[in-house]
């Protein structure tokens, strides 16, 4: 499956891809273990260009969201650093903003107060966090729902709440835990294009965590594989994709099909090495 | 009547507009509540005129004789002296049990320290205490405060403290990720979530404050409600003594209701509209 790697510009994981400016994240030789001696992440070295999409994306259990999360400063790692904006990550910061996979909203907000809560924890007074809010939620296409509560929204509702609120504390990082991951694929894919429609306007960094190869090509500029145990990034891949095309033009692309396919040769064999494993332990602990 | 009241939640399932409907769902609701409630009395009022028993009233008899002592100033008179204990018991509990539930929650020290106090409070049979707190407290008012207080705190304390604890991860991973303060956390996420909980407690430490209050009435000083039921026990006027404790059963739910609004006006506005 090495073979994979003809079709795109793939770099090797460590060090800034050619052409990038200094980025915005720098994660360098990331350990961490968890009581008990598990080994969640090892050596995982990789870097976030500024103003650019990258994902991490890997086999559930890789670790990408402890990643994720060392990122924000809401872990500790064991080893290693986060450099963000030039600075090593010691705990969250205001350059940063958080998407929830569960959404976390608070139940006994509105809409309103939930958008606003990142500026209502910082002090801003109420009529301006409020402006604010408002208008992030008419990017977001909430506007008429701002006094419903999170259990009267659907799923993808409730994301593009958490998505409004990480937007309205006007981070330049944005940090997106699996954002899609309990929105069925119809808005999944809607929620896909508003994205990357509020990204060209902001000019936001991102690091998203996915599952899905598929989002991971159709969202990124870079893309970060992560194997699992422990987690290592195993290569990083930069599709080569003419934005300018439809949705539908860009799914055909070459440059987006052989990207899914590189992702998926190097994943795969990673796939296949766990279920020899998980088949015959005999075998797998001589070779 | 029944029968229409139950006719129309079968029809108007489906959202139809108002004018093929004449009950609103919240007047269906309590419709049904009143019935159910009309139900119990029914069945009341005819096992006091078979008799089941001679010491069993009818609910006619109850309701004329709780009429009776409502007009009279009876139970003013009784409830006056019950609900001081009871108050200042409950207050104390109220703001001390929650403190100490919501303190343990937060600070591992302080769980390690008054956990297994709590807990054995709590699986303790208090009735059989109550009698021993004369030998400390005497029979005035301190003992009586000092009963309610017994009997509230536990559920009160662990109800707060498991509130707290159950504030989901991902709220509080969000409001550190949004940079709250530690005091912000707190006040904004984890008391909020907890509410629920805290409440419960609340309420559940109240009517365990009411038993508290009677059982001192009971076993220690025979005064206010508690005394009443004994009289009318010992004067074989057992309609008075129903009506006694029915009184307790109706302001021990009403107090209860009272501060289940309490709760949803000040920290859950979204469980109001349904």
């Amino acid at each position: 499956m090495t073979d994979a790697k003809a079709g795109t510009d793939a770099t090797a994981a460590p060090g800034p891809p050619a052409g990038a400016g200094e980025p915005a994240v720098r994660v360098v030789e990331l350990t961490k273990d968890y009581p008990g001696g598990v080994r969640a992440l090892e050596g995982v070295t990789f870097d976030v260009p500024a103003g650019e999409l990258t994902s991490l994306i890997g086999p559930s259990g890789c670790g990408k969201t402890t990643t994720l999360k060392i990122v924000a400063g809401l872990i500790p790692a064991t080893s290693g650093q986060v450099i963000v904006e030039g600075r090593p990550v010691t705990g969250p910061g205001p350059e940063r903003a958080f998407v929830f996979q569960d959404f976390a909203l608070l139940p006994w907000a509105n809409v309103l107060r939930n958008v606003a809560f990142g500026l209502e924890l910082r002090g801003v007074p109420r009529a301006e966090r409020e402006a604010t809010a408002r208008e992030f939620i008419a990017k977001t296409n909430l506007t008429g729902f701002e006094h419903h509560y999170p259990h009267q929204l659907s799923g993808g509702m409730r994301q593009r709440v958490g998505l409004a609120r990480a937007l309205a504390v006007d981070a330049d990082i944005l940090l997106m835990d699996e954002p899609f991951a309990s929105v069925d694929e119809q808005i999944r894919r809607a929620f896909q294009e508003d994205l990357l429609r509020l990204l060209s306007e902001a000019r936001k960094t991102v690091l998203f965590v996915t599952h899905s190869i598929e989002e991971a090509v159709y969202v990124s500029d870079q893309i970060v594989i992560l194997t699992r145990g422990p987690g290592r990034v195993s290569n990083a891949v930069r599709p080569e994709i003419a934005r300018d095309g439809s949705s539908d033009e860009i799914r055909r692309s070459r440059g987006y099909l052989d990207a899914v396919e590189e992702i998926w040769g190097e994943l795969r064999g990673y796939v296949e090495q766990d279920m020899h494993a998980v088949q015959g332990p005999a075998q797998g602990a001589t070779s | 009547m029944t029968g229409s009241g139950l006719a129309a939640p079968a029809s108007g399932a489906a959202r139809a507009p108002g004018a093929l409907r004449a009950i609103s769902p919240a007047a269906r609701s309590s419709l049904l509540r009143a019935a159910s409630i009309l139900g119990i009395l029914a069945l009341w009022e005819l096992g006091g005129r078979i008799p089941v028993s001679l010491t069993f009233p009818s609910f006619s008899a109850t309701a004329a004789a709780f009429g009776g002592m409502l007009v009279d100033g009876t139970f003013l008179g009784a409830y006056a002296e019950t609900v001081g204990p009871l108050l200042v018991g409950v207050a104390l509990t109220g703001l001390g049990g929650v403190a100490a539930g919501v303190l343990m929650g937060l600070s591992p020290r302080a769980e390690w320290l008054g956990l297994p106090v709590f807990v054995i409070l709590q699986a303790a049979p208090a009735a059989a205490i109550v009698p021993l707190i004369t030998f400390i407290y005497g029979i005035g008012f301190a003992a009586k405060v000092f009963a309610v207080v017994l009997l509230s705190t536990p559920v009160i304390v662990l109800n707060s403290y498991r509130g707290i604890r159950n504030t989901p991860v991902s709220l509080i991973e969000m409001s550190e990720a949004f940079l709250a303060s530690r005091w912000q956390r707190i006040w904004k996420v984890i008391l909020p979530a907890a509410s629920g909980l805290i409440f419960a407690g609340l309420r559940l430490g109240l009517a365990q404050g009411f038993t508290g209050a009677i059982l001192a009435e009971l076993l220690i000083t025979p005064t206010g409600v508690g005394d009443l039921i004994t009289f009318y026990r010992s004067q074989a006027e057992y309609d008075h003594m129903y009506a006694s404790i029915l009184s307790i059963i109706l302001v021990a739910s009403v107090t209860i209701t009272l501060l289940q609004r309490l709760e949803q006006v000040m920290f859950r506005p979204e469980l109001r509209s349904p």
